[in-house]
């Protein structure tokens, strides 16, 4: 037992039994220890699978096409046809083809105008029409698609009217782009695994969230916070104790959540897809570390939030909100293709999504970014432990 | 030994106490009787150390609940007026605590569990979690917890709130057995009738003042009044809130 009138006096016994009345609690377990762990791999593993089929289907399935007046370009539409484009001949002028597209008749309309015939015979530029709903993001690669093979067609018939005037068709080519892809199957599947970094953080979060709220909104609400504010322990020692309980909580949540991680990904067989992710041991070990003062931060951030609110519904109701909090980094990272630099480390959430997402691509870690990511979190939760345990000398906190 | 001096605190607008001094001698039992609203919670409060008065001061056994709460915490034992306990763990890991927030030793607060245990006949559901408690069972563990430490001092807030009689007998035994041992215990209580049968002294609150106090004798003497509860009436200045 701790000297009784030491500064830290309580906080150890706090925290005892938080962790161990918590363990009896199914509520707790449940999202420390099961929502985390279990259902994050395999929500995982169904979008990885679902996103996979997506893109494999999306290049072979012939692409369904309505053609508005195939007998105005009959070689056009051979053409199209010939290139896995499944044509449906239409007769539809420019208001009815709108009206397909919209009320989803046809997801695509090329509709052939009728000059198109005597414009390519003067060789002057023959339009066709594209009609499609761009809001719809899934069909946007059959748009692609039926674009690209028509421009082909063009530039073959380019091609053939420069020969046919004895110009070499090379002089219409002055650039030539060539695309070079350096991804390898590691950083190929970085994007999937980036939910990975989502995933772990929100979790952990999830596990310690009833221990706070308990602590405190549920605390009060049960009527014992008064009998114990009674006891000679420093208040900030209880909630110093209470925060740490729920670290404990997320913490355990963490460790779950990487080894079920590690040991689903070998299961997805990412590799089949071209992709593999450097998930094994070590890695899940860095992951881990670099996760771990995140436990201290959100313990303290959601203690302050439980500890506003008036009741344990209440405090849920602003936690499930406040919970979203991590996605932040992850949205703004993506948006501005942020890579890890020193000073972005400071930042707590983004810098241990940048570093999982280095550890996933199997890119050797600073070892100074590291540490400053470690060092600012740490200290960000320090500074908030401290402002729960000022907060916990209010009066107010009765209710 | 508590004595209270000029105590005052306000919610807001509300005045809940406005100026309360009495005093609660070692060896007797104080009562604070008073109708709803009348502030008796609220004083206690401050006694115990969870409020802070805005004005006045207290000192049990000479120490001010102002100055040293923590110091006051270590001869005080409460029970509060919702008295909530732990729904995951047993009584006894309720009462053992407790008894390790106030310093106590693992030998020393184990067997002071036992002994309360005991003394408020609990073995019949002392091992189990507190979720499916009776209030009975719920406050002798509260009651229990409170006392886990010998304290010297002993609050209790509407302790019969929701008994059945013969908790609240076992409960009266049990306040006459502390104040024999020579603690000094304050209670307060709407209910006039127990009161009466259990208190040496009694503090009469109304709208946040003491509006008398001395024993049961001293207040028939001074209202001129052969019935308690006629003179309760008389000193308050209304009938309301009264059982």
């Amino acid at each position: 037992m701790s000297a009784p009138r030491s500064r830290w006096r309580g906080i150890f016994t706090v925290f005892r039994k938080e962790f161990l009345e918590n363990l009896r609690d199914k509520r707790t377990l449940l999202s420390a220890l099961i929502i985390g762990p279990v259902f994050g791999p395999l929500l995982f593993a169904a979008l990885t699978q679902f996103s996979v089929k997506q893109s494999d289907a999306a290049s072979d399935e012939p692409v369904k096409l309505a053609i508005s007046h195939t007998e105005r370009a009959p070689n056009l539409v051979g053409w199209l046809s010939a290139r896995g484009m499944d044509v449906t001949p239409v007769q539809l002028d420019e208001d009815a083809a709108r009206a397909a597209v919209v009320d989803r008749t046809y997801k695509i309309v090329l509709a052939i105008p009728k000059n198109f015939a005597a414009r390519l015979a003067s060789s002057r530029p023959a339009a066709v029409l594209v009609y499609s709903d761009g809001s719809r993001a899934f069909e946007a690669r059959s748009v692609a698609r039926v674009k690209t093979l028509v421009g082909q067609y063009g530039q073959q018939m380019a091609q053939m009217r420069l020969v046919a005037r004895g110009v070499d068709p090379l002089i219409a080519v002055p650039v030539a782009v060539q695309d070079v892809d350096v991804s390898t199957p590691t950083t190929r599947s970085v994007l999937l695994l980036s939910m990975l970094s989502y995933i772990v953080l929100l979790s952990m979060l999830v596990g310690g969230l009833y221990l706070a709220i308990d602590a405190t909104a549920g605390e009060r609400e049960r009527g014992s916070l008064e009998p114990l504010l009674t006891t000679p322990v420093p208040r900030a020692n209880l909630i110093y104790g209470k925060i740490l309980a729920s670290a404990a909580y997320m913490l355990l949540s963490l460790l779950l959540t990487v080894t079920a991680f590690a040991i689903a990904v070998r299961f997805i067989g990412l590799e089949r897809f071209g992709m593999s992710a450097n998930l094994g041991p070590q890695a899940a070990a860095t992951i881990i570390a670099c996760c771990a003062p995140i436990a201290l931060l959100g313990a303290s951030f959601l203690t302050i939030i439980a500890a506003f609110a008036k009741s344990y519904r209440e405090a849920q109701s602003y936690l499930s909100f406040v919970i979203a909090v991590p996605t932040l980094p992850l949205v703004f990272a993506g948006m501005l293709g942020l890579t890890a630099t020193t000073t972005l480390m400071l930042v707590p959430f983004l810098s241990q999504h940048l570093l999982i997402t280095s550890i996933l691509r199997a890119e050797p870690i600073d070892t100074l970014q590291l540490l400053v990511s470690v060092v600012s979190t740490l200290g960000i939760g320090t500074l908030l432990a401290w402002v729960a345990g000022r907060l916990y000398n209010r009066e107010a906190l009765l209710g | 030994m508590i004595a209270a001096r000029e105590l005052r605190k306000s919610f807001g607008q509300v005045v809940a106490v406005a100026g309360v001094s009495f005093e609660a001698p070692d060896g007797r039992i104080t009562g604070l009787l008073g109708p709803n609203g009348a502030g008796k919670s609220t004083t206690l409060r401050m006694l115990y150390t969870v409020l802070r008065p805005d004005a006045g001061d207290a000192l049990i056994d000479g120490i001010s609940i102002v100055a040293q709460p923590l110091e006051v915490r270590r001869s005080i034992g409460v029970l509060s007026h919702a008295a909530g306990v732990y729904p995951h763990l047993t009584a006894r890991e309720n009462i053992l605590y407790f008894g390790e927030l106030h310093g106590l030793a693992r030998a020393l607060r184990e067997r002071r569990a036992d002994e309360l245990i005991e003394l408020l006949d609990m073995q019949d559901f002392a091992a189990r979690p507190a979720k499916g408690y009776s209030q009975g069972q719920r406050l002798k563990t509260a009651l229990a917890r409170a006392l886990v430490h010998e304290p010297r001092n002993v609050l209790l807030d509407e302790p019969t709130n929701g008994l059945d009689v013969m908790a609240v007998r076992n409960l009266r035994t049990l306040l006459r057995r502390l104040r024999d041992r020579g603690q000094c215990v304050v209670f307060s209580s709407h209910v006039m009738q127990e009161v009466a049968e259990l208190c040496d002294e009694i503090v009469v609150i109304a709208r946040g003042a003491v509006v008398a106090s001395g024993t049961v004798t001293a207040l028939r003497e001074r209202t001129g009044e052969a019935a308690l509860e006629d003179a309760f009436v008389k000193l308050i200045g209304s009938d309301a809130g009264l059982e």
